[in-house]
Order: structure tokens, then sequence, then C-alpha cells
């Protein structure tokens, strides 16, 4: 059935018959072919693929009877053939018929996309709720009622996107940490967004809804089959659109509990090191990577940033000022501008890692360490 | 140029022409909004919930709960502590309920902050009402302060049947630049 | 009275003839789609393979935004308003426009909105970067400080719209020759009078929507922001209560045209002519009723989508009338196929297609899947390439021998033809399936799996892109070297008052009325 859809497709529209053909044939090999949205393994991505190929088979069958008379008319009816013009101009018979017959089938298409729409917007009874919050770029994912939150940033490195590097499988669409959901339970996702608006779309769920500043908008998914599905933003949000993955790990739902146990486990060992004492190589690597992952999208990786849009960390300002002003800006950031608060987005060691790195990378050479209670401290107000 | 062209129907329909453009300028700024949020009242679209409700009538249905979910998010870098004390509660329709809020303030600045509410499903919005909410008024708060904020809430007795879990969600935005320095003034 | 064209530059600054305002507009039109074209290149180079290769993510945002921009506002809607003051008094018998000298002000302000408009490329913070939809708090809160430059610019195509319609009106409806009712007036009359109203009731809303947008920059209100009690969806629906009104601003006049040289070609009168004019008026009536289709996504109530999914459905039945009109007309008739035909049964066949993907993603539910993708994007470039550009095309091959008396090289016209047809097709179609496989619109950068159509998008747009330097030297040659013609119908099928006229159109025409019977 695909198939013949889209040897049709390419037959009747395509005028680059021969191109398309070919790659038709290709489709099958290499994946990068695809010329059709996915099916899904949720019952609603089922139902709008269903509704999607009905919709595309009308407008194809239609396209057909439409432009075979059409060809035929400009194959019979030619001045070259000795074709001589009639006059007629009116035939209100003709008219009626052709404007009822679409209005029929709009109505009669309107029934499935009735009830589809009807069962999409159905949230009620679901197992878990979780928080998608959209920022300028990266996806916050909270587990409510389970005190267990994170961030998922893209980790392509820009020596890939900068082609200095061979380009890994999963290109522009792999995360630090993925969403992860169990398998066939109802999830109710609550979508919002933090700065600009910002869509999470997940096709293999049949789940796309914008993420709107001081609003929720709610949606679900019933995931049936375990995997890895990946997705992306579709709203334009700035210049990082095209760089905020969304990756989700479908788990069944016994592995999924035990995720979610040693999940808090994790965290909880996250804050404690939190009371650690760090020595400055091991702030400067995990400062190097939390940077390149939360801050080089901006300031870039060499810490020059972009002139007259995203400033400088070299040689000047705050990074080789007080460390008191460090301390502030990356954890409540700068009213007015892209300088986002990270105080409540990374945990505390890799503040005090990024403000370590950032004051001595790059020959700035200041020397002194941020310690991760130092960063707890000015966030709780001990001076 | 010629005599035959008639200037004073040109004139009356430059005119006509004229005042529907403007009128259509005006339609647009000064009509849409109000249109539209008075479409958002009468529908609940948008999950914009009304201001302080004045309860009348005082019984409760005893027969069916309600789930309401608390959710927090700082707008850009709204550099505030800012939590619901507790997460969710489970209420009768009719019911008066006081939750509170936690807020901090993390800088070493004055701030003034205002919550944005926001409800969700769209048909439980004009069934939620407000007796006092810390989001009808500012909220100024020195450097460093911490507060806990009051709402108490009833959920209305004709809510749909469908509707058994709310959504509320406070977005808080810094407008310490735009509210006068007055206010700000105020606090010291 | 002068009964020639002034002598020396003078004349294009100060001209209020109707002809030279038409050709100014048709020529800064197509200036200005060729550099609309050039950012769509930067764009398509880019997009080739990918990785970021030659621009950087911020300044690929301000290509799109600026693309969208020019090609619209500087490209499709000046070239029918050009064609409009060319074609309309000569249909309609009339001497000029009715307001001649709003008209020299209508295009002059033209230049200096988009020289504005490009001069931020050059600025610090660069050019408009959020979308040509620029929705807020994008546009707004988080908007490079040249949004003031673009918010001005916005301001002068509206006040050049809005006046250039006023002045259309004015003319179809004072200045008829005696005895052309409305229901005898020619169709491209007709697709533009509707257009006109269509302009004056929306593009104010569009002002409306920058004002509110300059207010909240500038003076503090909250038109748009949560914060302040606004809302950004009211953008949406303010800016989408213009923008869905425009796409048909855009295609109506397209409309009018096709239904002009299909006959002439097919030899027999238009299919079915006062159901054109009520399916025109109908499609017009429905913009005004469809425009949350746009924002299926934004989190409506069930009542809402489904309504809007209805309304939008339903403009599908007045435009397939006209579709089955177009090929009634060409029925039995006797037909050849020189470029004007060509591109018009181009432009029948391809916004066909865009009017099926149009139904497509009028389906709620599988616009899910589909908005915001590169599906939207091959579906909007079917319109309004294949339909307005086309068409604009089309009417420049059909009508550019009465303006200049000289005939265009009728190989030189295929081969363009062809050429862009083939390009035009490789460069969108492979783009529905890359939009159905799951690539987001406005991406500076993509997944592996997306590569392969890419590249031949990006291929087939290259062409598509000389095709349009090959129209440019067939039009410089026609103009500079082209056969004279002198007889008054160049087209043996062609019908309408301006075939009435010697080769080339004098200066002055129709300065005593015709008698229409």
């Amino acid at each position: 059935m695909l198939r013949r859809a889209k040897m049709l497709f390419t037959l009747i529209f395509a005028p680059v018959v021969s191109l398309a053909i070919s790659a038709g044939a290709l489709a099958e090999e290499a994946g990068n072919w695809a010329v059709n949205m996915p099916r899904g393994v949720t019952s609603v991505s089922n139902s709008i693929y269903d509704i999607h190929m009905l919709v595309f088979w009308i407008v194809t069958i239609t396209g057909v009877l439409v432009f075979a008379v059409m060809f035929y008319v400009m194959y019979a009816h030619r001045k070259s053939r000795g074709a001589v013009a009639a006059n007629f101009h009116e035939n209100t018979t003709a008219e009626i018929v052709w404007t009822a017959i679409p209005a029929v089938i709009l109505v009669l298409l309107c029934i499935p996309a009735t009830t589809s729409i009807l069962d999409i917007y159905d949230t009620s009874e679901a197992e878990m709720d979780i928080k998608v919050t959209g920022l300028q770029w990266k996806w916050q994912y909270e587990y409510l009622g389970e005190d267990v939150k994170f961030l998922s940033e893209l980790t392509t490195p820009e020596s890939e996107i900068y082609n200095t590097a061979p380009k890994g499988q999963y290109y522009h669409e792999e995360v630090n940490e993925p969403l992860v959901l169990p398998a066939n339970t109802k999830v109710r996702f609550l979508i919002t967004g933090q700065d600009v608006i910002h869509s999470w779309w997940v096709p293999d769920f049949g789940v796309k809804r914008d993420a709107l500043p001081g609003f929720v908008n709610e949606t679900w998914a019933n995931v049936l089959e375990p995997g890895v599905y990946r997705g992306q933003c579709t709203e334009l949000c700035g210049k990082g659109h095209a760089f905020m993955p969304i990756v989700v790990n479908v788990l069944e739902k016994e592995e999924y509990k035990t995720w979610l146990i040693d999940k808090k486990a994790e965290q909880a060992a996250i804050r404690e090191l939190t009371n650690k004492t760090f020595t400055m190589d091991e702030l400067m690597e995990i400062g190097e990577a939390a940077y390149n992952r939360s801050c080089a999208g901006c300031h870039q990786v060499n810490g020059q940033g972009v002139p007259g849009v995203f400033p400088s960390l070299v040689g000047q300002g705050i990074a080789i000022g007080p460390v008191e002003a460090h301390i502030d800006i990356i954890v409540n950031g700068q009213a007015g501008t892209a300088m986002q608060a990270f105080g409540d987005q990374l945990s505390e060691l890799d503040q005090a890692a990024i403000i370590t790195y950032e004051r001595n990378a790059w020959g700035n050479n200041v020397g002194d360490i941020t310690q991760p209670i130092d960063v707890y401290n000015w966030k709780k107000g001990k001076r | 140029m010629e005599n035959n062209i008639p200037k004073s129907s040109i004139k009356k329909t430059l005119l006509k022409l004229s005042v529907g453009a403007i009128g259509m300028f005006v339609f647009a700024v000064f009509l849409m909004p109000p249109l539209y949020y008075a479409l958002c009242d009468l529908t609940g679209i948008g999950g914009k919930t009304a201001g302080r409700y004045e309860s009348k009538d005082t019984t409760i249905d005893t027969t069916r709960t309600v789930k309401v979910q608390f959710l927090t998010i700082n707008n850009g870098s709204m550099p505030w502590d800012f939590s619901p004390r507790v997460t969710e509660v489970v209420v009768h329709p009719g019911e008066a309920k006081a939750v509170t809020f936690y807020a901090k303030n993390r800088t070493s600045k004055n701030m003034v902050a205002q919550a944005v509410p926001n409800l969700t499903p769209f048909n439980a919005t004009n069934y939620f009402h407000k007796t006092e909410c810390f989001c009808f008024n500012q909220q100024p708060l020195n450097a460093w302060d911490e507060i806990d904020m009051p709402l108490v809430f009833i959920v209305d007795k004709d809510i749909p049947k469908s509707v058994n879990t709310i959504t509320l969600s406070y977005t808080l935005f810094d407008i310490t630049e735009s509210t006068n320095d007055l206010t700000v003034a105020q606090l010291n | 009275m002068a009964h020639g064209p002034a002598k020396g530059i003078g004349r294009w600054f100060f001209t209020t003839n109707h002809k030279d305002i038409g050709t100014l507009y048709l020529w800064f039109s197509f200036a200005m789609f060729l550099m609309g074209g050039f950012f769509a290149m930067v764009i398509r180079a880019e997009l080739f393979q990918p990785g970021m290769q030659i621009i950087k993510p911020e300044f690929f945002n301000q290509m799109t935004t600026m693309h969208g921009l020019v090609m619209v506002f500087g490209a499709i809607m000046p070239a029918f308003v050009g064609l409009a003051n060319w074609m309309i008094p000569m249909q309609i018998g009339a001497p000029d426009m009715a307001l001649p000298r709003m008209n020299n002000l209508s295009f002059w302000i033209l230049p200096m909105a988009f020289t504005i408009l490009t001069a931020t490329l050059f600025m610090e913070g660069g050019a408009p970067n959020f979308g040509w939809t620029f929705y807020a708090p994008l546009s707004t809160t988080y908007a490079p400080p040249t949004v003031n430059y673009f918010i001005f610019g916005v301001h002068l195509m509206g006040a050049s719209s809005i006046m250039g319609s006023i002045n259309i009106i004015a003319t179809v409806l004072n200045m008829r020759a005696p005895g052309m009712t409305l229901m005898k007036m020619p169709m491209f009359v007709w697709t533009w009078l509707i257009t006109a109203f269509l302009l004056i009731a929306v593009m104010p809303v569009l002002a409306g929507a920058v004002t509110m947008m300059l207010m909240d920059i500038n003076f503090g209100t909250s038109f748009f922001n949560a914060a302040g009690g606004g809302d950004p969806v009211l953008f949406q629906h303010v800016f989408w209560f213009f923008g869905h009104p425009e796409v048909y601003i855009i295609i109506l006049p397209a409309f009018g045209v096709i239904s002009h040289i299909i006959p002439a070609f097919s030899r027999k009168p238009l299919f079915g002519y006062s159901s054109m004019v009520y399916a025109t008026a109908s499609i017009a009536f429905l913009s005004f009723i469809v425009w949350a289709h746009h924002m299926f996504l934004v989190g409506m109530p069930i009542g809402g989508e489904l309504y809007f999914m209805y309304a939008t459905m339903l403009i599908a039945v007045p435009t397939a009338a006209k579709v089955f009109n177009w090929i009634s007309t060409m029925f039995r008739g006797s037909l050849t196929f020189e470029t004007p035909m060509l591109y018009a049964v181009a432009f029948v066949i391809l916004f066909t297609i865009g009017g099926f993907t149009g139904i497509m993603l009028a389906v709620a539910p599988a616009d899910i899947q589909y908005h915001d993708t590169y599906f939207v994007v091959a579906h909007f470039h079917y319109v309004m390439v294949a339909g307005a550009i086309f068409s604009s095309t089309a009417a420049v091959y059909y009508w550019l021998p009465k303006w200049t008396g000289k005939m265009y090289n009728e190989t030189m016209g295929k081969v363009q033809f062809w050429i862009g047809f083939i390009g035009f097709n490789v460069t969108f179609f492979p783009q529905h399936f890359i939009g159905l496989a799951g690539m987001p619109r406005r991406y500076s950068d993509y997944a592996l799996q997306f590569s392969d159509w890419n590249m031949i998008s990006s291929t087939g747009a290259f062409i598509y892109g000389t095709a349009q330097l090959l129209f440019l030297y067939n039009v410089i040659t026609t103009i500079r070297s082209g056969k004279p013609v002198s007889e008054p119908k160049t087209w043996d099928g062609a019908e309408g008052l301006e075939w009435t006229l010697p080769t080339p159109a004098p200066y002055h025409t129709f300065t005593t009325p015709p008698a229409v019977k």
C-alpha cells in the first residue's frame, strides 16, 4: 500500500519522474529517502496516520481524474490537430455537480477527523503527569509528584556541527538526558514555555503542542512499544531553534520503576556533592563539559561570544572581576538579556565548575576556585 | 485631465475607503484585544482565571472530589525560588480551600514580581473561583527576603462531571523594571 | 497638456501616468524578487548538507525572515499592483487611474520601506530574525534592536498598499467606460476589485499589530506580554486575521490573470464567468473566518478546533469550482501552447496540488504532524510561487508585446518556462517528503535522515534561480531588440478592450471612452 502510494505520488505529480523513481528504489536501502510520515507507536499517531492516508488517497484520486481530463483536453483539442473552438461558456448542471461533489467528500472527511480530534483532547484518567518546559534552547522535564526534574540538551559537539569531525549516527538528535517514560501508560504532558514560544513534537507519538510562556497546554500519549523516539522543537524560538532536540526513552513498566528509583538516588547523590570540596583540576574538567553544553551556544566554545549580541568572557568583565558577581550572574541571570538564571537549571556542582572554568580557561587565569557550597550558600542568601 | 472624469464621486469613494481603513486600524488596536478577552472569559480559552470571587452559596458537594494540582514556572531569568507548599490537594466542590506558595528573592536587589495564573483544562476555567490570591496584586520582595503567599479557592459545584483533575499553574514574571521606582523605594 | 512622457530621469520620479507607474512597480518587484531569491539561495546553499557550512544559525534566521518579508511584500504584491496599474485602465476603458498623484506616492513609498528593511542587515544585532510571521514574544521582548526599523518598514508598506487599493477601487467604481456594467468587467478587474477591498480591510490590522508591538517594546504597554495581563496568543489571532486574507490577496489577482490567458489560447470564452465572480467573492469572504487554522496547536478549545477545520475545508469548494471552470474553458477549445499558456497550464496543475495539500493541512488531527514542518513550506510555495509568481510571469509574457510593441522570442520563452518548471518542482516537491519525514521548518541544520532530499531540493533551487535570470534576459532583449509588432491583437484568441488599442499602447489611451456593447 505504502509503496504503491509512493509510486503514484511520484508518477502523477512529480515532473521529475525518473529522478523520483530512482529515489523510490533507493528508499528501501537507505533511510535517508523517507517520503511519508511514520505510523508511530501510540493510538493517536496511528489514527492520525490513517486520516493522513485517507485524505492523501482522496486528493490523489481526485487529482488523477482532474488532471487526466485536463491532459486529454490538452492533447485532443489542440489547434495543431485541427480542433475548432466551440463557443459554449455555461452549463448550470455541471457547475452544480462539481460544487456538490467536493462538498460531499469534505463532509465525509470531517467525520473521522472529528472523532480523532475528540480522542486527542481527552486527557482524563492519565496515570502520570510530566511537565515539559521549553526554554532557549533546551527542554526541562519534571515528573510531577516524584521530585525528579532535569534539563535535556543537545550533546552533538560543535566539531560535528561545523564539519571538523565526522557526524555520528544520531547527529543533531542526541541529548545528555532523555525523557524516560513507561510503556502502556497514559501519560499527560503539561507543556509550557519559559521565555519565547517553543513547540514540543515527537512524531512517533503524534504529539505536538506549543509551549507558551505564561500558559500551560495539556496533551497525552500512551506509548505501546518500548524504544527510543526522537523529536524536535517546531516553533521558531531564536538562533538555537534547530538545536534543541527531544529524545524519549520508553521502558517497560518494571524497568521504568527501577530507573525512577535510580534517578532519585542519583539526584540525591548530586545534592550530596554540594558539600564536597573539589580540586581545581576536577572542577576544570567538569566545568569544560558543562560549559560546552550550557554556555557555548551563546558565548562560544572559545569564550569569545558574538560581537554585539553575546559578550566575550575572555580577559574582560565579570569573568575576571569579583567572584561574587560571577556567582550571582550564573545563579540569577541578568534581567532583560538572554542570560538565563541557571540557579534552578543546573546542579550546584555544575554551576561552581562553570564559574571556575570560565575564570581560569582561555588565559583568564584568575586562579580562584568556586566550590559547590559557595553556590548553594549564595542561593540561600548566606554570605 | 479629461472632463469626463467624475471627480466628485472619486473623492467620495476616496473618503469612504479612507474612513474604512482607519476604522479597521481602530478595530485592530482598540477592539480586537477586548473582544478576544471577552471571548476568553466566556469560553475559558487560554485558561485565564477570573478575579476575586464573592462566595454566596456555602453548601459543599461531598459526593465527589476534584484533584487540584499546582505548578510554578519562573519566566525568563526570574531569580526567585518559587514553589507551592503542597503540590496537589483533593477537594469537594463548594469547599473553600487555603494553600500557600513559597517565594524567596535570591538576589541582592529589591524586586517586584507578578504571578500570572493559568488553568487547564479550559472547560474548568469558569468553575474555579479564587476568593483570595497573591496573583491579584504585584508582589514586592526585598533582597534575600522570603514569603508565604496565600491562595484560597473554591471549585464550583456546577463543574462539569468530566473534570476530575484541574491543573493550576503560576508563572512568575519579573516586573521590577516596569513598576515605578516608588514601589521599590517604599520597600526600603 | 503633454502628449508624451517627460524627458530624463524626472519622468520616473514625478510621473502620474498609470503606465509609467505600472512599469516602476514591475521593475521594483522584479528587483525585490531577485533579492528575496538571493536570500533563498543562501538558505538552500546552507541546507545543501547537514551541518553549518557557510552561515551561522542566527544569520540563517535573518535570511528566512527577510526572504519571507521581501517576497510577500516586496515581490509578489507590487508585481500585481504593477499589473493592475498597467491593465485596469486599459481593460475598463479609462484614461488613467482615478487618483494619479496618490498613485505616484504609493509607489515611491515602497523603495523607502525596503531600503529601511534591507539596511537592518548591516546594523548591529542584525536584521529581523523572528520569521515573517513575527510571533511575540520573540519579536518583542526578545527581538533585536532593529525591530523598530522593521515596524516602520511594515507601516510604510501598509500605507502604500492601502493607497494603491483605494486607487484601484476608485478607478474601477468610477471610471469604467459607458456600458461596462460590473458583470461585464474582465476577470482581472473583478479579482483586483475584490482584492483591493480585502487589502483595505486587513492591511490596517497588520498596521495595528505592529503598532501594538511598538507600544509593547518602547512604551511599556502589555498587549502581548503575559506579565502585564496581555497574551502572546492574542498576537497570533491579530496577525492571522490579517495573514489569512493576505494569502488570498496574493492569489486572487493571479486567478484573474489566468482567467484571461486560458480563454485567449483556447480561443473560446471563459467558462462560467458569473460563477467565477461569485467564487472569488466567496473565497474572499471565507478568508475572514478561518484564520485560526494556522493556530491549531496553540491550545484552543475543542469547539474552536472543529469550527476552524470545517470552515477551512469549505474554501476548497469555490476553489475547486474555479479549477473546473478553467478546464472547461479549455475543453473543446482550439488550444495552442505559447509561453503564457504554458505558464497558465502549469499554474492550474501546481496550484491544484498546493490546494490538495491545503486540504490535508486543514484536517486538524493530521495538522498535528504537518504543522510547522517542511510539508507546510512545500504547500505554501506551491500556492505562492506556482500561483502568484507563475501567473505574474505569464502575465508579463502575455502583455509584454502590447506594452512594448516588441515580440519576445518564443523559443527562449519556452526554454525559460521549462527550466523554471523543472527547477521549481525539483525544489519543492521533495519538501513534502522532508516534512512528512519530520523536518521542522526554519531549521538551519538537520538530522542525517533528511540529507538526501534536502540536497535535491537545493539543487532544484539553484536551477529555479537560474531560470529567473533567463527571464530577465528575455525581457531585456525583447525590449531592446525584439521583433516589432503592430497589430492591435497580439494573440488571435485574446479578448478585451486592451486589445482594441494600438500596439505598442500609446502613452495616453482612451482619452475618449470607448463604447461597450
